[in-house]
């Protein structure tokens, strides 16, 4: 235990994800023997993004005005929406640049011994999304996890009587790698979503 | 196969232990709480990523140590394979192939087999369903390790599940609701339930089905010198589903299909009761010897004999696989009188490698040892 202050610090780390004691101890000494003026402007930034930084309003993910970048971006097709858990979802789509739809961010996945129903997600918003008429497909990419797999399975359920084209990120091989090192599940999966290739 | 060399770091009451191991029967000897069965736990361990002495891997651990490291040299044919497990209790065990280290520590399993004999195994005739359901899914597992995925994603819906119908039933605080959300994603837990559910129960169902001759020809082995029993020595295994119309012909799709309609059926039961009531967690392996049902019925050596019986199955299935499981013999010779004894050693004599725990050396037939190590206070000398 360290004095006063000190220990607070290493407590508050601590409580950050993917962060344990040992790491949180070393970060606070970091903090302790870096220039006050860097310190400062970490913790300004802090500050900053919980006054600032709120949820687009139509999609859910993280925008510093009323609605996202990506939202209000004209150029963006309106008529496809990718379903994904968590804001950092996005980010990797949007990577990948194959994309050119628009988002709707759930805020996680269903999952009973978390709380998490489908009354916690941002699906009554999704579905208003739906009602105006204008999109035809809905890509689910929620994670490929069984809380992932049943939050997909809920929303397709939830999408069939409306019409609209309902498709699923495919699983299976990660590219560059080799065949044998896949684990069973991937390449069962790989297996069952495998497609023709002559059209 | 068998195992060239084990290390034990800070698992049990070993800091540092180093042995080389051999071919045929290897026999530990020495007074109860010196650390015998530490060393075929550890063996258990590397095998099946489980103890077949406690739940939790807490125990596992050396007082004052924070986390344990099994290594262990397996040689199968004339490949050496070096399997090294870490053990973190409260997280994720950390294991390595050949030095590399692999993503999940369950694609450890299949490396290392094990089929383990202790006084435990008593209640595999006498205890709860539950110890029937584990011996099965080991067994699964052992035989192909994909099942551990299998195991561990039904046990994660099931849990899932679970806490739903408690909640939608009002159980953790509140008036009781039943909303229309909670409903419809009811149904998509039941999907997938019946989906992961119904590859579990005909795996199970297939194993039963080649287990049962195995079972009844050593049981009936083991029984021909004692007294029939009233309805005769025949011994019945039947695998007793809580979904009706299952049988081990029926395909995954069927057994699925069977288990949503069951499930839908009870599900306002479930809904009173909060507790997923359909489903291979609620199975039961049922054995009767001459019509008899073998739990509550059978005298204590009747009892014996089906439990060695059921290993003695364990160990033949996944001998006809190829390689030889490595057999670990914990403290069983002194509970078995001559004939099961006799019945014992004649496995041994057969085997690639036989671990042997015993308190004291009179209780190992003698001519069965071929290496003897003597345990006193943490300490493994050879002799």
């Amino acid at each position: 235990m360290y004095e006063g202050i000190v220990q607070d610090l290493i407590d508050e780390l601590g409580r950050l994800p993917g962060i344990g004691p040992k790491s949180a101890q070393r970060i606070a000494f970091h903090l302790l023997n870096a220039d006050a003026v860097d310190v400062r402007r970490l913790a300004g930034v802090l500050v900053e993004v919980k006054a600032k930084v709120h949820f687009c309003a139509i999609c859910g993910n993280v925008a510093e005005e009323e609605q996202c970048r990506i939202c209000r971006d004209p150029r963006r097709d309106t008529t496809a929406i990718c379903v994904v858990e968590e804001p950092k979802d996005v980010v990797a789509i949007e990577r990948t640049r194959e994309f050119r739809g628009r988002y709707h961010v759930l805020g996680g996945a269903i999952s009973p011994i978390e709380g998490i129903g489908p009354d916690e997600l941002r699906v009554k918003e999704l579905m208003q999304r739906l009602a105006n008429g204008d999109i035809t497909e809905v890509i689910l990419a929620t994670d490929p996890n069984l809380e992932g797999e049943a939050t997909a399975t809920y929303l397709t359920r939830m999408l069939k009587p409306l019409n609209v084209r309902v498709t699923r990120l495919a699983s299976g091989l990660p590219v560059g790698g080799d065949l044998e090192y896949a684990d069973e599940i991937t390449l069962g999966r790989a297996f069952e979503g495998r497609r023709s290739v002559d059209d | 196969m068998h195992v060239a060399r084990l290390s034990l770091v800070d698992f049990r009451s070993y800091p540092a232990v180093d042995l080389d191991l051999a071919r045929g029967v290897s026999a530990f000897v020495g007074p109860n709480g010196q650390g015998k069965t530490n060393l075929v736990e550890a063996v258990d361990y590397l095998a099946t990523g489980s103890s077949h002495r406690v739940a939790g891997d807490q125990p596992l651990v050396r007082v004052g140590a924070e986390r344990a490291v099994l290594r262990a040299v397996v040689r199968r044919e004339d490949r050496e394979i070096l399997a090294e497990l870490e053990i973190n209790p409260g997280r994720s065990n950390r294991a390595r192939l050949n030095r590399t280290a692999l993503p999940r520590s369950r694609d450890l399993l299949g490396v290392l087999r094990t089929v383990v004999f202790s006084p435990e195994d008593l209640a595999l005739v006498k205890g709860d369903p539950g110890e029937r359901r584990r011996f099965l899914d080991d067994l699964l597992v052992a035989r192909q390790p994909r099942f551990a995925g299998v195991r561990a994603d039904y046990e994660r819906i099931l849990k899932q599940r679970t806490t739903l119908l408690k909640t939608a039933a009002g159980r953790s605080g509140g008036p009781r609701r039943v909303g229309a959300a909670d409903l419809s994603t009811l149904d998509v837990w039941d999907a997938h339930l019946a989906t992961a559910g119904s590859e579990l129960l005909s795996a199970r169902l297939q194993l039963a089905a080649e287990l049962a001759p195995h079972v009844q020809r050593h049981y009936a082995d083991l029984a021909q010198s004692v007294p029939k029993a009233a309805g005769g020595n025949d011994v019945e295994l039947d695998y007793r589903a809580s979904v009706p119309g299952t049988d081990a012909a029926a395909t995954r799709e069927v057994l699925a299909e069977a288990m949503l309609a069951e499930l839908e059926r009870r599900r306002s039961e479930e809904l009173d009761r909060g507790v997923t009531l359909v489903g291979p967690h609620r199975d039961d392996v049922v054995l009767a010897i001459g019509a008899m049902p073998a739990r509550g019925y059978a005298s204590h050596g009747e009892s014996w004999s089906l439990a060695l019986a059921l290993r003695l199955a364990a160990f033949e299935l996944l001998r006809e696989e190829g390689d030889d499981p490595v057999l670990v013999l914990d403290d069983v010779f002194a509970e078995l009188d001559d004939l099961r004894r006799g019945r014992l050693a004649m496995l041994v004599a057969k085997t690639e490698q036989v671990l042997v725990t015993a308190a004291v050396a009179a209780d190992v037939p003698e001519d069965l040892v071929e290496h003897r190590f003597d345990v006193r206070a943490g300490e493994v000398s050879r002799v």
